[in-house]
């Protein structure tokens, strides 16, 4: 037991964020940060994560996750063609486009 | 004119004593004359306006059917994609960001005769309480200028405090339209999940977003919620019951009325006045005859946590879709894709989108999921139990919307979790898909507004107005105006 955990329970880790932790989540979400921001990022999630990780004293047995407040099961509709967005429309924001296509860097090598 | 209500002025242009001309042109003036002190817009059309109102202008003199908004001027929280009119979510990366097609709310408005003013600022991609993430302007509380409105609807909420607009929209995912409503002494209405289509709102939480008005009165918020309810085939989360017709019954008492105050509400962190107020706001529902009871949400201490988690996961994924491709900001410089990917989205989001983007991120990783997210998950499940079971025995559940009153521009954007405590008596109800709205219940020594929240069941709109609208018709606390 600890001032920081008095009732004993469980913690899921009581090692703090590392930085190398924080560039590989940055690597996943493609956030690319200068190393400031790595520092300041590093210090914010680790606090915030303190605090989320108190969930884990919660009993939760038997419970079910709840996605969704409203729960609704799948809504389908019949497949019709209908119109939609004309191609200039929906290429109109492109910020770099190639005929009826997006213009990006190569996706294979 | 500019103080009136949505209700007083369609009033007035009923019997023909101004025309929406006349009404557009007063509060475009208001704008020009206050916006510079207030920074609600980010973005006012001026013509338009005035094209949409000559048009509505032109309906009634040729005796046409007029829409329930007919000549009305709504502020739109810039969340929300307007045809061929610039929506920026607050945000760098989407700053030149030209929707090509209108929000199915957008789209309501417009079938109602309403007239469009502008778009409002808010806290990048809704993510904040207090309007300052912002990456435009910081949006000043009309009450005090050296002070937040609230956010992340920061900038409807003060337009129609400060008499800029009678009526707004915004959104609401942890309490992104209660909050403002609140620190500005204005009504804010949080639909019940799935009442109000998402077609067009840039998501956010998509299990905890939506989209509703704020006025100066309930008989507003009613008014513009009925405008835009209903189910929409494009909004496949959206419910199938039909919204319920409020307005021709919303003087109607709700007798009896038992009423729940939850214990864990009134502790630590409250603020004196705030807690006077709310109990003085009790004393009138007990005047009028309402039953009063302590009840216990005993999750209440884990809804920052949950959400925390539910809504930074759901954003990690909803705005994984920044990346430079097909809209939004593409960085000038880079090396293959995924590095085009990464300096786009570092570039052009800020801090406090990151930080979400980031926590989010890490709770749905591989080794953390079980953990954090399928963990948050399941206390939403407790937390809504709580919910459901108080709904049982109450009508409604009643509380501070606020810990506290404005707090001054600043003052809490070094400290996150600070910030994120604003949310405390907010945040359940996105987690659990309940209706809530923030009716304003006094003022401080200081005088800034203090909200009182209201909570009821899922679906049950029309006993929430009603008994707001019992406790605004003994009170006039939603009359007052700043001074400007």
């Amino acid at each position: 037991m600890s001032a920081a955990n008095p009732a004993g329970r469980p913690c899921i880790t009581t090692m703090s964020l590392s930085t190398d932790q924080v560039r590989w989540v940055a690597h996943l979400a493609r956030l690319e940060l200068s190393e400031a921001e790595l520092t300041a990022l590093t210090r914010d999630l680790a606090a915030i994560v303190e605090y989320v990780n108190q969930l884990q004293s919660v009993n939760t047995e038997g419970i079910e996750p709840l996605a969704h407040a409203v729960e609704l099961a799948n809504v389908f509709r019949a497949d019709e063609p209908a119109p939609s967005l004309p191609v200039d429309a929906a290429l109109a924001n492109a910020p770099q486009r190639k005929d009826d296509f997006y213009a990006v860097p190569a996706v294979l090598d | 004119m500019i103080e009136c209500t949505a209700s007083e002025l369609l009033h007035l242009l009923a019997t023909g004593a101004t025309t929406a001309e006349a009404v557009t042109q007063t509060f475009l003036q208001s704008i020009r004359d206050r916006d510079p002190r207030i920074g609600a817009f980010l973005f006012v059309d001026e013509a338009k306006a005035l094209d949409q109102a000559r048009a509505v202008d032109a309906k009634r003199r040729r005796g046409e059917p007029l829409g329930p908004l007919a000549g009305i001027p709504i502020a739109v929280k810039d969340v929300l994609c307007t045809a061929g009119m610039r929506t920026t979510c607050g945000s760098k990366i989407l700053q030149n960001f030209i929707p090509p097609y209108d929000a199915t709310v957008i789209t309501k408005l417009k079938q109602a005769d309403a007239v469009l003013l502008g778009k409002t600022n808010m806290d990048e991609f809704a993510m904040g309480s207090s309007c300052e993430n912002s990456a435009f302007q910081v949006t000043h509380n009309p009450w005090d200028t050296n002070r937040i409105p609230g956010g992340s609807s920061g900038g409807s909420a003060a337009a129609v405090a400060s008499c800029q607009a009678p009526l707004a929209l915004g959104s609401d995912t942890g309490g992104s339209i209660r909050l403002p409503a609140s620190l500005c002494g204005i009504v804010g209405l949080k639909p019940s999940y799935g009442r109000v289509s998402r077609f067009g709102l840039v998501a956010y939480g998509s299990s905890l977003d939506q989209i509703g008005p704020f006025a100066h009165d309930v008989h507003g918020a009613a008014l513009l919620f009925e405008a835009i309810a209903g189910h929409d085939p494009r909004d496949s989360t959206s419910v199938q019951q039909p919204p319920p017709r409020i307005l021709p019954k919303l003087d109607e008492p709700v007798q009896p009325l038992t009423i729940g105050v939850p214990r864990e509400y009134f502790g630590d962190g409250l603020d004196a006045e705030v807690a006077q107020a709310v109990r003085a706001a009790l004393k009138v529902y007990a005047d009028l005859g309402a039953i009063i009871n302590d009840v216990s949400l005993p999750h209440t201490r884990y809804a920052v946590a949950t959400y925390y988690l539910v809504a930074t996961a759901e954003a990690s994924s909803n705005l994984a879709r920044y990346d430079g491709v097909q809209y939004g900001h593409r960085a000038a410089a880079f090396g293959d894709l995924v590095d085009m990917y990464c300096k786009s989205r570092g570039e052009g989001f800020g801090k406090e989108v990151k930080r979400r983007i980031m926590l989010g991120t890490y709770a749905l990783s591989s080794g953390y999921i079980d953990a954090y997210y399928l963990k948050a998950l399941k206390v939403r499940r407790l937390i809504k139990n709580d919910f459901d079971k108080a709904f049982t025995q109450y009508d409604v559940i009643v509380g501070p919307t606020s810990p506290t009153p404005a707090f001054k521009i600043g003052e809490k954007v070094d400290d996150p979790l600070a910030m994120y405590l604003s949310d405390i008596y907010t945040i359940s109800a996105n987690l659990a898909g309940l209706p809530g709205i923030s009716i304003p219940c006094g003022f401080t020594k200081c005088n800034l507004p203090i909200g009182l929240q209201i909570l009821a069941a899922p679906l049950a709109e029309e006993k929430l107005l009603r008994v707001a609208r019992m406790f605004e018709k003994e009170t006039d606390w939603h009359t007052r105006r700043p001074k400007m």
